[in-house]
């Protein structure tokens, strides 16, 4: 078939599949060096807007109860981590990952003038701006700018999805959106798109022509080297069959062939439970706990947990009060989870939500979520948080 | 008059200005000298029609219920069921809204007043959950999108989807909301740095009481404003919105800022401060008239140097509009152009936040740059789908309902046609593929896709490889 023929009866996808794959690099060319000490960071997105309180039950506090007549969760239903604080029933999953010492539990994390749009304040997570700020760059993808020493390549940062996050854009460089490395690689590999970027010099110019061929080239070059070097990894673990548990499947694959890629992006979403709270968010956080706990059992036989860290946030937490549609509304601060197999504090990090202390019915922060991204570029990707970030942050003691 | 410069002239006029040209009119207009081109654009623009899709009285009628069931403290299952009913009907005519719009700037015959909203839409860029209020300001800035910018300004100032978006429903007396007053001068006119904290606090001030009724009609109310004594730029005075409003347009800046502004959206992503400088003093010289900067902008000749013809990165709206209407495309099944736009990047009403969409370089990442070289073998092929868009955040409260705990995954096809018969009906008979390819393509051609398309036979499929390739990203 020819570059015309293809492009008359199809797109790009399914006229590939007909082109067998380039060279393979095998296993044992690879250094073993290479396949280690290579520290990842993967960061899930529960996307709505997750109700932390009953995500991470303070069944120790009566306000609690008071304040969520029908959608509290029973303390005898809780999975207790301490006589204040335990986890939804539906994340037994997650219990083990705990128990373990792989998880660490941040309450109450925020930031000043809190917005409750889901949209901005998204936008304000994923930029790590002031809320009054407006960042058009994301912060992995300023990460990425900052053209340090762990995050040259074009396939540092990969978002498992169809299309790519501001939090992964910065303004030179940007991360990957990738859902099948194999579907990427076909497209790059068709015939018009080899086309044009054969023998592409003469446009790598900095203009915006250039700019599209190079994104073009680092985009084959990148769909080549991931495709060719996590295709030889077979999983011998079992994940749950949901989208969201794909998602970390093929991050784990990534992992695990020993990609040089640093960042791991994944979300899952439909957590913005306004009506009939306790079933949908129920789902949705057995769905996350189980395919996060295969996640971590499945780095951890592979002996990459200690190399990963994994953080999980979302854009705002809920209301304290229940509605009156046995849901929560927007409201402010939320938990974050991190895990790994090198936590430096395991378990629950800093005090339980302050339930008595509240700014108009919602939880004051204690921490902000900038401290939390300020101690991983400081201590996991090795970058001075202040050149990433708009100043200093101060860093935790979690990692 | 070099016949063929003009040609290429007048394709960069519309190519920025409006959506592209057919080459029947390319051919009609280049006959003539360059400056009747551009008033004839201007012409077009006089042609002024709003959107017309939202149902007013349906809409107020459902504010009312909204009201209603929002004050009321134990809701019945039945009203709990007719709230959800009002927000399922809203977001539909929200995505209605969206395609009618699209539809029309593919459709419109005043291309210039589309391309207009369409800048203002990113100026003044804001959500709504309600349909009406955002084809409201979407009008004004039709309407306004090319006449006196004061007019303009004040006009989406009191427009409930601003004063909504920014919270002056909730700036009052003693409680002052800043959020309308520090976007007014930060992204709508002086730009920051050019204002201080108290600047900011004291236009707030006076625009306490600027808010609307449940009717959705603009209203002043004298009792939440505060009538006392502000200190606005070193004047003192008792000053209401508008005098905040003539007190910023007095500033030179604010010309310097939309100047500035319209030169990265229709010129280039790179200021050149001379030029700027020039649409600046004419702009303000003509006491903020929007046609009169345009209309200096698309008669200086620095608009037509090669740096910046054939440089600029097409929004996704800009590249969905054009290759729809080159090619005369309809959509049987049009939510897919909200599906577009979403994955790539650009779905319109719904800016990522009030400082609109940053354009330019940050269009183009792997995945929406693979998208846009597929798009066309897909829109005027009508090949399958396999790619999904991110949910919108404003979306997750229905994801959150009907959530199963399998995600599907869904084919499905565009499901568009091209015109063909017209679209080729357009080009003169004896046109070669190589010369259809320097009239879709606005940048200069290399020797690479001269030859790629000199053994080209057919026009038609010439048109759906040129389209698919990374020069038809600039304009």
């Amino acid at each position: 078939m020819n570059r015309r023929n293809f492009l008359r009866n199809t797109g790009f996808a399914v006229a590939g599949s007909l082109f067998v794959p380039a060279f393979m690099k095998p296993l044992e060319a690879m250094a073993l060096d290479e396949l280690s000490l290579y520290k990842n960071l993967v960061v899930v997105q529960l996307s709505g807007g997750n109700d932390g309180l009953n995500t991470v039950v303070p069944f120790g506090n009566d306000i609690y109860y008071q304040k969520r007549r029908s959608i509290a969760i029973k303390p005898e239903e809780v999975i207790k981590l301490n006589d204040m604080q335990g986890l939804n029933p539906n994340m037994t999953a997650l219990q083990e990952i705990y128990d373990q010492g792989w998880m660490t539990i941040i309450n109450d994390v925020g930031y000043p003038n809190p917005d409750r749009s889901h949209f901005r304040s998204m936008d304000i997570w994923q930029t790590g701006s002031d809320s009054n700020q407006f960042l058009s760059t994301g912060w992995i993808g300023r990460y990425l700018d900052s053209n340090c020493q762990t995050c040259k390549f074009p396939y540092t940062a990969i978002e498992v999805d169809d299309s790519l996050s501001l939090a992964l854009k910065g303004q030179t460089k940007k991360g990957i959106a990738l859902k099948d490395p194999a579907a990427l690689f076909r497209n790059t590999n068709n015939p018009f798109f080899k086309s044009m970027i054969q023998n592409e010099k003469e446009h790598l110019d900095e203009d915006n022509l250039g700019y599209l061929y190079k994104t073009m080239i680092e985009t084959s070059s990148s769909a080549s080297y991931i495709q060719n070097t996590s295709k030889i990894y077979q999983s011998k673990a079992s994940y749950p069959t949901s989208g969201f548990a794909n998602q970390l499947k093929t991050v784990s694959k990534f992992i695990s062939s020993g990609l040089k890629t640093r960042v791991y992006y994944v979300s899952l979403s439909g957590f913005d439970t306004h009506v009939n709270q306790i079933g949908q968010q129920g789902n949705l956080l057995k769905q996350y706990s189980e395919g996060m706990a295969a996640f971590l059992k499945d780095l951890k036989s592979n002996n990459k947990l200690e190399d990963t860290l994994v953080i999980t946030f979302s854009e705002f937490g809920r209301r304290v009060e229940q509605n009156a549609s046995n849901g929560t509304d927007h409201g402010t601060a939320n938990n974050m989870f991190v895990f790994g197999g090198r936590l430096k504090k395991q378990g629950i990090f800093n005090a339980a939500p302050n339930l008595g202390d509240l700014d108009t019915g919602d939880l004051k922060y204690q921490l902000d979520f900038r401290q939390v991204y300020g101690t991983i570029l400081d201590k996991w990707l090795d970058v001075n948080n202040a050149d990433i970030l708009s100043k200093k942050f101060n860093t935790l003691d979690f990692i | 008059m070099n016949a063929k410069d003009n040609f290429l002239k007048v394709k960069h006029l519309y190519n920025r200005a409006g959506f592209g040209i057919s080459y029947t009119d390319l051919q009609k207009i280049s006959k003539k000298k360059l400056s009747k081109a551009v008033d004839g654009l201007f012409k077009t623009a006089d042609k002024d029609e709003a959107l017309a899709l939202v149902d007013s009285s349906e809409s107020k009628r459902q504010l009312l219920v909204q009201a209603g069931l929002y004050a009321k403290k134990d809701l019945t299952d039945e009203e709990k069921k007719m709230r959800q009913e009002i927000v399922r009907m809203q977001n539909e005519v929200s995505r209605d809204l969206n395609i009618a719009w699209v539809n029309k700037m593919i459709n419109t015959d005043a291309p210039l007043r589309e391309k207009m909203t369409l800048f203002w839409h990113g100026h003044f860029a804001c959500r709504s959950n309600n349909p009406m209020y955002a084809q409201q300001l979407n009008n004004i800035q039709r309407a306004h999108g090319l006449g006196d910018f004061r007019t303009l300004l004040i006009e989406v100032s009191k427009s409930p989807a601003m004063l909504q978006y920014l919270n002056n429903q909730q700036n009052r007396k003693g409680r002052p909301n800043e959020n309308f007053a520090r976007e007014l001068m930060e992204l709508f006119t002086l730009g920051r740095g050019n204002y201080t904290e108290q600047d900011i606090k004291e236009s707030a001030r006076s625009f306490t009481g600027w808010m609307y009724d449940k009717d959705g009609s603009f209203i002043f109310r004298q009792n939440q404003h505060d009538a006392g004594t502000k200190t606005f730029f070193g004047k003192v005075g008792n000053f209401q919105g508008e005098h905040i409003i003539d007190i910023i347009l007095e500033k030179p800046q604010t010309a310097t800022f939309i100047a500035q502004k319209v030169y990265k959206f229709f010129v280039n992503d790179t200021p050149n401060p001379t030029y700027v400088k020039e649409l600046a003093d004419h702009f303000y010289n003509s006491k903020y008239d929007i046609a009169e900067l345009m209309k200096k902008m698309f008669s200086s000749e620095w608009f037509y140097n090669p740096e910046n013809v054939g440089t600029k990165i097409k929004s996704p709206a800009e590249f969905l509009v054009g290759l729809s209407r080159s090619f005369y495309v309809t959509y049987n099944k049009p939510q897919v152009l909200i599906q577009l736009q979403s994955s790539l990047g650009q779905y319109l009403f719904n800016p990522p936040n009030v400082a609109g969409w940053p354009g330019g370089q940050s269009w183009i990442d792997s995945s929406s740059l693979m998208l846009r070289m597929r798009i066309p073998s897909l829109v005027l092929n009508d090949g399958e789908i396999d790619f999904s868009g991110k949910a919108d955040p404003e979306d997750e409260a229905v994801i959150a309902l009907n959530r199963t705990t399998k995600q599907k995954t869904v084919k499905s096809y565009v499901n568009a046609q091209a015109n063909w018969p017209k679209f080729l009906d357009t080009l003169p008979k004896s046109l070669s593929p190589l010369e259809l390819t320097e009239f879709l393509l606005q940048p200069k051609l290399n020797n690479k896709i001269t030859q790629m398309v000199s053994d080209n036979k057919g026009l038609r499929s010439t048109a759906v490889e040129i389209t698919s390739m990374p020069e038809y990203q600039l304009c």
